[in-house]
This record gives structure tokens, sequence and C-alpha cells, in this order.
């Protein structure tokens, strides 16, 4: 029982840091459109398009609105990409993991690699987003607050928990269109119900009980209290919530990939 | 002074589920040697070095590598060994030279030295002119020869090879064997399993034959040969049909000898010192058009052992 609850990881987990980060560089300009060009589209699209006929019970513009909502989706689906299709892709099809493990390297530093590899796409993904909102906040006034730059720090912490959790669901698949399940079923309702494209306090009581079980949801009570720049208790919550459920995540990651890869 | 026994194993046995995959064998490898692990697929040679290559628990009995407990010293076995896996797994989102420097950094080998290494073993394995190549445009036999290079990037101790001809076309297998010759005389501690018996009578100093999981026969593959089979081997070929009355007269032809047959071959093998030269082969011609006398093979000890019919 102990041994299934400590985790054999060391510093080579940067190696496989380092291994992801290096095909990253030789394909970043060629990929930085989508995560790039997709946030800014949603913000001036739904922002002002649906921002004409939507009038917020706060007095806030719509394309203020969504702001901080989508520095805190589109990270996600960044990370959930990463930790998900691509490390199917690694562990299954391409045994990169296989080839790691025979070296010093651990399956516990493998893993915990490709979790710190997720988050590091989040942020990158945030990067991107903080540069369209920078750019677009003299026209919209979408940015009020220096706090915005803790949102990067945020999207790790964030992205430390869906990659732990596409992680988990990668673990269980037997072929790369079986994670279809996990963004049909488990990202998708957070996408589109998590409190990024309205408000939930105007929903109803029960709506609003069950999304307090969605992680996107506090990632984004978060980003809009830096966006805005009212940080309290509430944001500290929020954070606690994300620290406990990303560590139970780690945890169950590090042991259900063992089960599924040490025979 | 190291010590000289590098791998030594003691009941080693593994289980999956139900299946029996290894079933308590023994045996010791040795500095300097050549090791190979012969057997038919599923006789559990890939079971038994991945247990060595700390990538699968032991299962019972003891296996100690390079002196140490895989259980405990995983990480340490495992940065003083070069590993060949069966299925190749270079990464193909790195071109050839950064698979050999990502690998060593696993490995912790400084960036210059890595470099400087890098370079060694391309050359050492023929593939300078392909270090800025992608990984899918080599072919079959570069691919095994970057995976073997992989394996040398840190200067193991001990290298393992599961099946590492298996696919490769005679010119790549030649030259493949060529190089790891070359290695061997550089003092290299090889470990091997195959199931060409040609590879393992070029390459290996001593073998073991695995089949259903146990360890069936040991020896240098020149004592195997003499031992199980003598110096030489008659086969006498039948063309379908007319085969049975022939045959008869075949196996009476060759009384005293040890005779095998499968559904188009007879095969006749020394007996008790009985030389084949006493052997009839003028009357044998009459009733085959195929007779051979050939000299005996690792493979006959194989197939003597592991049966000549179709293992499924």
């Amino acid at each position: 029982m102990m041994a299934a609850l400590s985790a054999d990881v060391s510093y080579r987990t940067v190696k496989v840091w380092l291994r992801n980060r290096d095909v990253f560089l030789h394909v970043w300009k060629a990929e930085m459109i989508w995560p790039l060009f997709e946030p800014l589209i949603v913000m001036l699209g739904l922002g002002l398009g649906l921002g004409r006929i939507v009038e917020l019970e706060s007095g806030q513009d719509y394309i203020q609105f969504i702001t901080p909502g989508v520095m805190a989706a589109f990270p996600m689906w960044g990370t959930i990409a990463e930790a998900g299709w691509g490390a199917y892709n690694r562990m299954a099809n391409q045994r990169t993991f296989a080839a790691m493990i025979a070296t010093p390297v651990s399956l516990d530093d493998v893993i915990t690699g490709e979790v710190l590899w997720g988050a590091t796409k989040g942020v990158i993904s945030s990067v991107y987003i903080l540069i369209v909102a920078l750019a677009l906040t003299p026209f919209w006034d979408l940015v009020q607050s220096p706090l915005v730059l803790f949102v990067l720090p945020v999207s790790f912490l964030a992205g430390l928990m869906f990659a732990s959790m596409a992680l988990l669901a990668t673990s269980f698949v037997r072929s790369n269109t079986q994670l279809a399940y996990f963004v049909s079923l488990v990202v998708m309702p957070m996408f589109w119900v998590g409190g990024v494209f309205f408000p939930l306090s105007e929903m109803p009581r029960t709506v609003q009980i069950l999304s307090w079980f969605m992680p996107l949801r506090h990632v984004v009570d978060i980003q809009r209290d830096l966006v805005s720049g009212n940080p309290g208790l509430a944001t500290l919550a929020d954070i606690a919530w994300i620290v406990v459920v990303t560590a139970l995540l780690y945890r169950a990651v590090l042991w259900s990939m063992r089960r599924r890869l040490i025979k | 002074m190291q010590s000289q026994v590098l791998i030594e194993a003691r009941s080693l046995s593994k289980r999956f589920g139900s299946l029996v995959a290894v079933d308590g064998i023994d045996f010791e490898v040795v500095r300097g040697e050549c090791f190979g692990f012969l057997g038919p697929n599923g006789a559990g040679k890939t079971s038994t070095i991945r247990m060595i290559g700390c990538v699968s628990p032991v299962g019972g009995g003891t296996l100690r590598v390079l002196g140490m407990d895989p259980a405990h010293d995983a990480r340490r076995i495992k940065a003083r060994l070069g590993v060949v896996p069966q299925e190749d797994n270079l990464d193909p989102d790195l071109t050839v030279l950064e698979n050999l420097l990502a690998y060593a950094r696993y490995f912790d080998v400084p960036k210059a030295d890595a470099i400087e290494r890098a370079w060694e073993v391309l050359d050492l394995l023929a593939l300078r002119e392909k270090a800025a190549e992608q990984i899918e445009n080599l072919s079959g036999g570069m691919k095994r020869r970057l995976t073997v290079a992989r394996a040398l990037v840190s200067q193991p101790e001990l290298l393992i090879l599961d099946e590492p001809t298996t696919g490769l076309d005679p010119q790549a297998r030649q030259l493949f064997w060529q190089k790891l010759r070359q290695l061997k005389r550089d003092g290299l501690t090889m470990l091997l399993t195959t199931h060409y018996m040609e590879e393992a009578a070029q390459l290996c100093d001593r073998v073991i034959i695995m089949d259903q999981s146990r360890i069936i026969a040991r020896g240098t593959p020149a004592e195997l040969i003499e031992r199980i089979i003598g110096e030489q081997v008659v086969e006498v070929r039948f063309d379908g049909l007319d085969g049975a009355s022939a045959r008869a007269a075949v196996r009476q032809l060759a009384q005293g000898f040890e005779v095998e047959e499968t559904e188009d071959v007879v095969f006749v093998y020394e007996q008790d010192g009985r030389r084949l030269s006493d052997l009839d082969l003028n009357a044998a011609h009459e009733l085959s058009s195929d007779v051979l006398l050939r000299r005996a093979t690792l493979e006959d000890v194989f197939l003597r052992l592991t049966g000549r019919g179709l293992i499924e």
C-alpha cells in the first residue's frame, strides 16, 4: 500500500519536459496560429456579435465578460490536447514512454514530465491570449488591473490539473478516438457550462451547486478576479480547491499509468 | 577488480495472470561474452530480458544485474545498460542526431560529451551522413543501427538486444552483425535474443535455448551441435505424393540412425557415434531426386529440441 502511494520522481522528470520542449521548438511557428487566432475570433465574434444583443445584470460589456473566461478555457484545450492526444501518441504509437523508461528515467518521471509539459502548453496558450487581450484593451477596456499577470501562474496550476485529468483518461483509452468520450462527457460540459460564456450566478441553484464540481469553473472564477483586479477570499478558496483536486488526480494518474504500463 | 558475473539469475520466473512466461530459469552472463537466448516466439526470452532491463518486475526467484537488485536499484542498473528493444521506438519527432542527444540527456551525459559521443556512435554504425535526417526517412536497417547507436551513447557496460535483426534484408543483417562483432572485439558484453540460429552462431559465445518458459539446453554453439546433432545431417526430400513407400524405404535404409520426419522431408542424424558416411547415399538417391548431406547447424539443434512442427 505504501509503495503504491510513494512516487518515484526525480530531477530526471525535467529531461522528459525538455524532450517535449525540443519537439515544440521545431514546430511552434507552424502551430501558433490556432492557439492565437481561435481565442481572438471568440472574443471578437462572440464578444462583439453576441454582445450587441446581450445585456448583463452587472452592466459589464459582454466582451469584457468573456475575456477572463477565454483565458481559462482555451489554455485548458491546449493542455488537454497535449496530455490527451499528444501523450497517447507518445505512449502507444511512438512508444516514446517505453524508450524513456529503459533509461534511468522512471515511469513516474515520465508521467510527471508530461503533466508539467501539458501545464506548460496551457501557459503558452495563456501568453498568446494575454497578448491579444492587452492589444484589444485600448478599444474595449478588457484588462482592468496589473494583477492580470497572475493569470499566467494560475494557468500553470490549472494546467497541472487539466493535464493530470487528460493523462488519467489517456491511461484508460485503447485508441486515440476513444479520447472523444473524455472530451464529450467531461471537457465539453465544463467548457459550455463552466461559467465561460454566461454568468452562473443567474442560473438555478442546482446548476450552481453542480458547477462547483467542475474544475474549469474555479479557474474561470480566479481569472475573473484577476482581470478585474478584485481577488478575495473566494479566490483563495478556488485556488485551494484546484490544489486539492490536482493532488488527487496526479496520484491517480501515477497509479493508473503504472497499472497500464508496468507488466 | 570488478565482478566478472554481470547477470545472475536463480529460479527466475514471471507470470502474467495464469500464463507462466518464465518458469524458474538459472543462468549467468559473464563480462566480455556474447550470450544468446534462443527460442521460438513465446518461449519467455523477451520477458526475461525485460526483467533484466528493470522495466518489468521480477516475478519470482532472484536476479542480480551488475551486482544489484532490480527491485531496489533500477535506476543505477539502467544507467549502465544499453537496450535495443524488439520494436523500434526511436523518437519520430526528432532527427537522428537529436534522438541521440535526447537519449544521452536521460543518462545525465553532459551536453558537450553527448555531442562528441553521438558523432562517435554515428561513425561506428555508419550513420554520419544521416545525422540531420528525420527518422521516417531511414531504412529498416538504418533504424536498427540507430537504435544500437542510441543504446551505446551512454557507454553501457552491457548491451541487451531483443531480436535485433527481425525484418532486415540479408545485406542489412550482414552489416548489422559485422558492427556487433566489432563491439564484441572492443570488449562489450552482449545479451542477445534471437530466433535466427545463424545470428546466434555468428555472434554468440554461449547460448541457452528456451522453450515453453524453460531452458532446455545450454552451451557453446559448437558444443550443442556436437552433442545434440553430431557433425552432419542428411536430408531426403519428397515432392508430395510419391511419398509413402519411398519414405518407408528411406527409414529402412537409415536403420541404426536417428530419423525425424516432416511432411516432405526425412532427416537422418548420427547416432551412437555412427557416422553418416556409413549411410548408403546412392541407395537414397534411388528413392528421391533430392538428397543432401550437409554440416549440422545450430538450426538443427533448435528444431530438434523445439520440434519441427509449427508452434502457435
